[in-house]
């Protein structure tokens, strides 16, 4: 690729000014038709696609604007010409870099205030005692894990933590689980699962910690042998996307029976930071890598991949989180009733079902 | 005319480093000596000088594990409907019609059914040239018809994995595979069909954080690169330099991680004698 290029750049280098006239017009040719188009979106935010090819259109006129500034002998009324076309691409730029809903929505999963699994834990449910320990190699404080409760009945609580305050991010290392978190949540599974006690997990995690100790403490296979384990555990499991869903992070306590999802959460294989940098080579392209990751509740329902989006109070989970608690509430409870219906045997067929079936999204060639 | 070349290529979309070599020699990457390509030919594509195990491609896997290279692929006419319409630098759907002119898959995976030293087997071997090996709707969906298959005939079954992981380009779906493909081992576990999970050079991501470490045994081949995280995520999460050999199959085995990291001519008769012990 660099080959290529700096050949372009030579060949430009030795073309007659003439030429340099004719690209100059080429590229405000193209630039006026990238406005036209802008313009007539007529301020649709989520035709994104639009904008993210405007971006990379506009990238691609300022660049031969570039190029042709690095060519020699050129006469004031081209530079002129030049600097115009600059101003009218920046011009446009910086509409481009309004946020889209979606990135709103993200701010949202990510709100500093919004209410935390503890913080559910405190409000939904009664008699909390926090079960710690792998039996392998420690506690983790990243996941969070207890029985506890829920209107009366017993139930085993699992989640993911961040922590509020400073301190206790340190502690909880930002809410990002090690092998251990995962064995953890588990084993307390095989427990509800040995006394017929129902799975309540709580996602909002930014994924599976990144790190020389996770590595070498098997954090592939803990989350391996979790989703293998979710789907044959012989208790009903109703999962919840309260915030981020960080790909195989928050998948390995997220093979339920339920899986619902509040309405300004995430769920993504990848974050839209790492998506950009990988496949934009700039993650500040984030708020693009998001819109095209397509990974809001709603996107999320549209695909099939969750059960049901939970409505939060108006601007988000933390400007009520008394009223963000209870509608989460009402929705684990309508579906823990439904699900304690079904028996074991059906439930574990369906669940296996549901996975099978989900994002299937192939063609068969004849 | 050149009798040597090493080209080192450009960036895949992994950012792995693909190494093209043309003409009758190559250069080692690891020990630097210049090899006859008949020689590393002959050897499977092991440095006869220093053992490192180059890549190879999903056909030539399966030429070395089944018998007299006789095999009957299956599913292999499953095409990515582009879910997302992903669209970055490039569109997801050109990267796919690249890929699939390049290596004549319609995706990362071939399915094929055949004998292992005279034991009927089913294999999935994934192709790292089809965009970096990674997992979306596809290859999550033939992975699992051969779960299912394995499971219906009673046939041991064996992955070999090379993936970077699950593929960003269809977003949340690929991710869904990793469940999908997760439940499917657990069936197969349950009706005690052997599963030999083989893990090559690389098995990173979600690869690994689902069907590749899920084998009743894991085995590598020696300097893979297995993990969760890629190493330059954990570097710059960590602000730190890697250890050396951090990731690499002994690493792994060495933390307990692995059963085995067997040696590429090793593979076919230590997976024979796993079947014989694991066969009723
Ligand atoms: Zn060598």
């Amino acid at each position: 690729m660099r080959a290529s290029s700096s050949r372009g750049l030579s060949t430009a280098a030795k073309a007659p000014v003439g030429d340099s006239m004719l690209a100059l017009s080429g590229a405000e040719f193209l630039l006026s038709m990238v406005e036209a188009r802008w313009a007539a979106r007529n301020g649709d935010t989520r035709k994104m696609d639009s904008q993210l090819k405007t971006q990379q259109e506009l990238e691609k006129i300022a660049e031969q604007l570039a190029k042709l500034e690095a060519l020699p002998g050129q006469n004031e009324d081209t530079r002129g010409q030049i600097q115009q076309l600059h101003e009218r691409v920046h011009a446009l730029e910086s509409q481009l870099a309004v946020p889209s809903a979606t990135w709103l929505k993200i701010e949202l999963a990510r709100h500093p205030q919004r209410p935390h699994t503890l913080e559910y834990i405190e409000r939904i449910f009664t008699d909390w005692s926090e079960i710690h320990g792998d039996r392998g190699f420690g506690d983790d404080p990243a996941m969070v894990c207890g029985m506890a409760r829920f209107r009366g009945e017993e139930v085993m609580v699992l989640g993911t933590e961040k922590g509020r305050d400073t301190k206790q991010r340190v502690f909880r290392n930002f809410g990002l689980p090690n092998p251990e978190g995962y064995r953890k949540a588990l084993r307390v599974m095989k427990i509800a699962e040995k006394f017929s006690r129902p799975v309540i997990s709580l996602v909002d995690v930014t994924g599976a910690n990144p790190g020389v100790g996770a590595e070498e403490r098997g954090q592939a296979e803990a989350i391996a042998r979790n989703l293998r384990d979710m789907s044959r555990l012989q208790v009903p499991i109703v999962t919840a996307i309260t915030g981020e869903g960080g790909s195989g992070g928050a998948l390995a306590i997220a093979v339920a029976d339920r899986v619902l999802m509040m309405e300004n959460a995430m769920y993504s294989v990848i974050s839209p930071e790492a998506c950009a940098a990988i496949m934009w080579r700039d993650s500040s392209k984030k708020e693009f890598a998001a819109e095209a990751l397509h990974i809001t509740a709603s996107d999320l329902d549209r695909f099939g991949c969750i059960d049901e989006i939970i409505r939060e109070p108006e601007g988000g989970a933390h400007t009520d989180p008394a009223a963000a608690a209870e509608l989460l509430a009402e929705s684990l409870h309508k579906n823990l009733v439904q699900l304690k219906t079904i028996p074991i045997p059906q439930l574990l067929a369906a669940r296996y079902d549901k996975f099978r079936r989900m994002a299937q999204f192939f063609q068969t060639e004849p | 005319m050149a009798w040597f070349k090493r080209q080192s290529g450009e960036l895949d979309a992994t950012g792995e480093k693909k190494v093209r070599t043309e003409g009758l020699w190559v250069k080692c990457e690891n020990c630097r000596q210049i090899i006859w390509k008949k020689d590393l030919e002959d050897n499977l594509q092991v440095c006869p000088k220093c053992e490192k195990h180059f890549r190879i491609d999903a056909r030539a896997r399966l030429a070395q594990l089944l018998d007299d290279d006789q095999y009957e692929t299956f599913d292999g006419n499953l095409v990515s409907t582009d879910p997302l319409q992903f669209t970055d630098l490039k569109s997801y759907s050109s990267r796919l019609a690249q890929a699939q002119a390049e290596t004549g898959l319609t995706d990362a995976v071939i399915n094929a059914r055949g004998k292992l030293n005279g034991r009927p087997v089913i294999v999935s071997a994934m192709e790292y040239s089809f965009i970096g090996g990674s997992m979306g709707a596809v290859v999550g969906e033939v992975i699992t018809r051969a779960i299912e298959e394995a499971g219906r005939t009673k046939t041991p079954l064996v992955i070999v994995s090379a993936s970077g992981g699950a593929r960003m380009m269809e977003g949340v779906i690929s991710l869904m595979q990793l469940a999908k493909i997760s439940a499917a081992l657990a069936r197969l576990d349950e009706a005690r069909v052997p599963y030999i999970s083989v893990l090559t050079d690389p098995t990173t991501g979600g690869v690994t954080a689902s069907f590749a470490m899920l084998g009743d045994l894991n085995l590598a081949e020696p300097g893979a690169l297995i993990g969760f995280a890629g190493p330059r995520v954990i570097e710059q999460t960590i602000r730190q330099k890697l250890p050396q050999g951090f990731q690499r199959s002994e690493f792994l085995l060495e933390h307990g991680m692995l059963d085995a990291v067997v040696s590429r001519k090793d593979l076919k008769p230590y997976i024979a004698r796993a079947l014989d012990f694991m066969a009723a």
